[in-house]
């Protein structure tokens, strides 16, 4: 149980923020705070996928905007017109199915959010599957290509159709009530409950992840990510593996996009863009490819500040900025910089520059 | 019944034949090695055997079933495991992880179980770190079990690539010139440890340059030149054999 | 679909088929001399096509696009010396991260000079309702200009490279580069070189197509995935194969207007992508050896 130990300060400090903000009267940075937790989410999942498994994608957001699209479409749409068949009529009765009203007072029947969560990652899921199982036996320039063309591609249809919203994605996306009195939401009464909810959900996410690397399927990871080959001669499905990753990445990259989603009361096509896709690999290369806890950290640093808009219009380019820096001078993450500069000066020995295995 | 056995092996890369109709057998029990000059295709006969790549013609029999279009982790898990030339140490794992890796067949926790902390998989995570750590006292490592594997010597990275392939409790070890770029002391160390498996039941296949090593451990020699077989004998009849004796030591 | 229509559609997926086989040659110069993928290709053109316009203001057209071509290459050098040249043999991934990292600042510094907006070089000839008639079809004349340019452009590095010593010495470092250094070539400028002739070229067709398809700080992205497709589709590497894999990608996509929502126009190259590295990374010309990727 030492990793749940290791949780405990991270839960201290989420709690001392609370606390501070609420008695500093700043608790508006809190949903910042919140955001950047699920965006974290996100970032965990694919810290797990390049750093341990070896696997760049540069599509990554992609996922995110299918959990966060497909949620958002189910819980507006209404279903009225329909409501007359067979299909609509079971939904209804076996209570999947959401009535309410929108702006204007007019009826609406919609799928209840957790339904959708559940078709959203799903489907998530499927689709990771079956682009995985091509994609995945590229290596290099192709697979990072071949993962860009996907994002892309996803960016596309939202753009494209109707039923996302075009240009202007999805909006009045309603709460997704978890459980009597606890719902995701953007309501400015819910803020203390949402910021727990998210971070809770990504404390449950870290120790998930750090379990799995400390177990038989991560030294199998990063024996894959280590040297293929050899894994392979030592029985490890190495194909298999790399895919059950790649899934496991998309789906807590859909599950952070649906809940963000109802947090915002909407989605937009940039959530799917490229931009965001190459901003999720800047971060978790910041934090050091292999760094569970430097992907997080530097998931929360970099998307409270962006959020908060310190970069101003400069936003991507210090993504930019920061992803040369760091592959220029510390390729292995700035955690790593710091420890091999100490150990440079301490033990006077220089340690080798491990350029990692792509 | 013969462990493996190679039976009329080929392999052709393009225009050049690099493996020409070998067949051999490998007992239970035995340490047979596999030796040749340069280029003699010994390295593509392996690499055929453990399914890294495929043969043009030919088959390979394990266990008494043909290994046909196996890839290499199925062929791992059916008992045969292997060690590579230039040592494949997973980079930024300890010695004792790297033989856990090896532990991979010989255990069965998923994704979900080890990512929500089962309690079948607290056993079956302390099982394999024990059987590890044996395992590198077994080859006589264990003071090192837990320094970066990549820092080691080149003789005891060896001996943790051996460690490695035991864990998966292999039937047959196949060994990619153990002895490269190791001086005297450690060939003979290396001899020592291949014997010491083999006395545990384990069939070994080794592929070598070093004749002092062969001369010494193996219980019978096959003489590749030019991906052809050119003998198979015991080591006090190759020494004589002046087929052999030419390719190595070029015409009178 | 009558004859002229059928010409109209040849000759718009000729013009951007060009373009991309540009991109897809200074895609292949690079990676042939150092075997990194410049993500940041499309910026090439982004600042030849930005750069013309602005000097416009200063020089008569033909001055302002020499002197675009003349900036981009050195803006190509300054890269190739400031980011590329520190790394001794670095992973492939550093490598995609670092020029992605590229493209993205290139763009940012173009958005904080220009602006968002949509600009163009006037046509070298004419307006945009000149035309000339082209077997039965009426085309612009800045088409005839971007093919022009385009093959001079083909036909002059071909020659570069076969004849004269510095480009045969490119190609040595292409194919074995410890035996380039070997024999004494200075691999290093080599590398700087590639970089500074790939950002001319890409530069160079920037300025062309700027009449017709507009000039803006954001067009270098998805040049550069067009570009990207055709080299791969050509054979990553092979600059017959990227001519001739540009022309197909140009056509088939700009008779796709007929039969798809324009919405899905650059869906299609991308699904092309998709199914030429999962179906044939080797791309329609290449063999399966040369997609093996190549060392730095």
């Amino acid at each position: 149980m030492k990793k749940l130990l290791s949780i405990l300060p991270l839960l201290a400090v989420v709690i001392g923020i609370h606390l501070l903000t609420s008695a500093t009267d700043t608790m508006y940075y809190l949903t910042q705070m919140t955001m950047s937790a699920y965006y974290s989410l996100l970032i965990i999942g694919l810290c797990v996928l390049m750093g341990y498994a070896g696997q760049i994608s540069l599509g990554h957001a992609g996922f995110f905007a299918i959990g966060g699209y497909l949620s958002a479409a189910l819980t507006t749409h209404s279903l009225i017109p329909y409501q007359d068949t067979t299909l609509v009529s079971f939904l209804d009765s076996a209570g999947l199915l959401l009535s309410g009203h929108d702006l204007y007072g007019e009826a609406l029947l919609v799928v209840a959010p957790w339904v959708a969560c559940i078709v959203a990652v799903f489907t998530a899921a499927v689709i990771a599957v079956t682009i995985g199982i091509p994609v995945l036996k590229l290596k290099g320039h192709y697979l990072a290509m071949a993962t860009l063309g996907f994002g892309i591609i996803i960016y596309r249809v939202a753009l494209a159709m109707e039923y996302f919203g075009e240009a202007d994605g999805i909006s009045e996306v309603p709460p997704f009530v978890l459980m009597p009195g606890l719902s995701v939401s953007g309501n400015f009464s819910d803020r203390v409950q949402n910021y727990y909810i998210a971070w809770g959900l990504l404390l449950f996410g870290m120790v998930l992840l750090l379990n799995l690397i400390d177990s038989r399927v991560g030294r199998a990871l990063r024996g894959i990510h280590g040297s293929d080959e050899a894994a392979d001669a030592m029985g490890v499905n190495t194909a298999r593996f790399k895919l059950q990753t790649f899934v496991l990445s998309a789906v807590f990259a859909a599950i952070a996009g649906v809940l963000l989603t109802h947090y915002n009361g909407g989605i937009g096509p940039s959530e799917a863009g490229v931009m965001k896709s190459v901003r999720y690999v800047a971060i978790v290369a910041v934090g050091g490819m292999a760094h569970l806890w430097g992907a997080l950290l530097m998931g929360i640093v970099l998307n409270f500040l962006s959020l908060r808009g310190i970069f101003g219009s400069y936003d991507d380019a210090v993504f930019g900025l920061i992803l040369i820096l760091i592959m220029l001078f510390a390729p292995n993450g700035i955690l790593s910089l710091n420890i091999r500069h100490r150990l440079k000066q301490y033990l006077g020995r220089g340690k080798q520059d491990r350029e990692g295995e792509a | 019944m013969a462990l493996l056995e190679v039976k009329q092996l080929n392999k052709r890369f393009g225009g050049l034949l690099a493996v020409n109709d070998v067949s051999f057998q490998v007992e239970p029990g035995q340490i047979k090695a596999v030796i040749g000059p340069n280029g003699a295709g010994k390295t593509t006969l392996f690499n055929m055997i453990s399914g890294t790549f495929p043969a043009t013609s030919g088959t390979v029999s394990f266990k008494g079933s043909e290994l046909k279009g196996k890839k290499p982790f199925q062929v791992a898990g059916l008992g045969m495991a292997r060690t590579f030339q230039n040592i494949k140490m997973f980079n930024g794992m300890t010695a004792l992880e790297n033989v856990m890796v090896g532990r991979h067949v010989q255990s069965g926790s998923g994704f979900f179980a080890s990512m929500f902390r089962m309690p079948w998989t607290w056993k079956e995570e302390r099982d394999i770190r024990d059987k590890s750590m044996e395992l590198l006292a077994f080859l006589e490592i264990e003071e090192h079990a837990h320094t970066d594997a990549a820092s080691l010597a080149f003789g005891q990275q060896r001996a943790v690539e051996l460690a490695r392939a035991l864990a998966l409790e292999p039937s047959l070890l196949l060994l990619d010139e153990p002895a490269a770029g190791l001086n005297i002391y450690e060939t003979a160390e290396v001899g020592r440890l291949i014997t010491k498996i083999r006395d545990l039941g384990i069939t070994v296949l080794l592929v070598e340059h070093d004749m002092s090593l062969v001369m010494d451990i193996s219980d019978e020699i096959v003489v590749l030149c030019f991906g052809e077989k050119i003998a198979e004998d015991v080591p006090g009849n190759i020494q004589q054999d002046p087929e052999v004796i030419k390719i190595y030591l070029g015409e009178e | 679909m009558t004859t002229e229509l059928f010409i109209q559609y040849l000759m718009a997926g000729i013009t951007y088929g060009s373009i991309y086989a540009i991109v897809a040659i200074g895609f292949n110069i690079i990676y042939n001399t150092t075997g990194i993928i410049n993500f940041a290709q499309g910026e090439f053109v982004m600042f030849g096509g930005m750069i013309s316009i602005s000097l416009l203001q200063f020089m008569p057209l033909p001055l302002a696009i020499l002197s675009a071509v003349a900036i981009t290459m050195l803006i190509g050098a300054l890269i190739e010396i400031c980011f590329i040249r520190w790394l001794k043999s670095p992973s492939v991934l550093r490598m995609i991260i670092i020029t992605i990292g590229i493209s993205i600042i290139s763009r940012e510094v173009a958005v904080h000079i220009w602006g968002e907006s949509i600009r163009s070089l006037p046509y070298f000839v004419g307006n945009e309702i000149t035309s000339v008639p082209v077997l039965g079809a009426r085309i612009s004349p800045q088409v005839l200009w971007v093919v022009a340019a385009s093959g001079l452009m083909v036909i002059c590095l071909g020659i570069f490279f076969k004849v004269t010593s510095v480009g045969r010495e490119m190609r040595a470092c292409a194919s074995n580069r410890k035996a380039a250094i070997l024999c004494g070539i200075n691999t290093q400028n080599m590398v700087t070189l590639s970089f500074v002739l790939s950002a001319g070229i890409g530069a160079l067709a920037g300025c062309v197509m700027s009449p017709i398809t507009y000039s803006q700080y954001d067009m270098g992205t998805g040049l550069a995935i067009k570009g990207f497709t055709v080299a791969i589709l050509g054979g990553l590497g092979s600059s017959g194969g990227a001519v001739a894999a540009g022309l197909l990608l140009g056509i088939i996509e700009a008779f796709s207007v007929s039969v798809v929502p324009l919405a899905f126009q650059d869906a299609i190259s991308i699904a092309i992508l998709l199914i030429i590295l999962f179906v044939r990374p080797q791309g329609l010309f290449g063999s399966k050896e040369a997609a093996g990727l190549k060392e730095f």
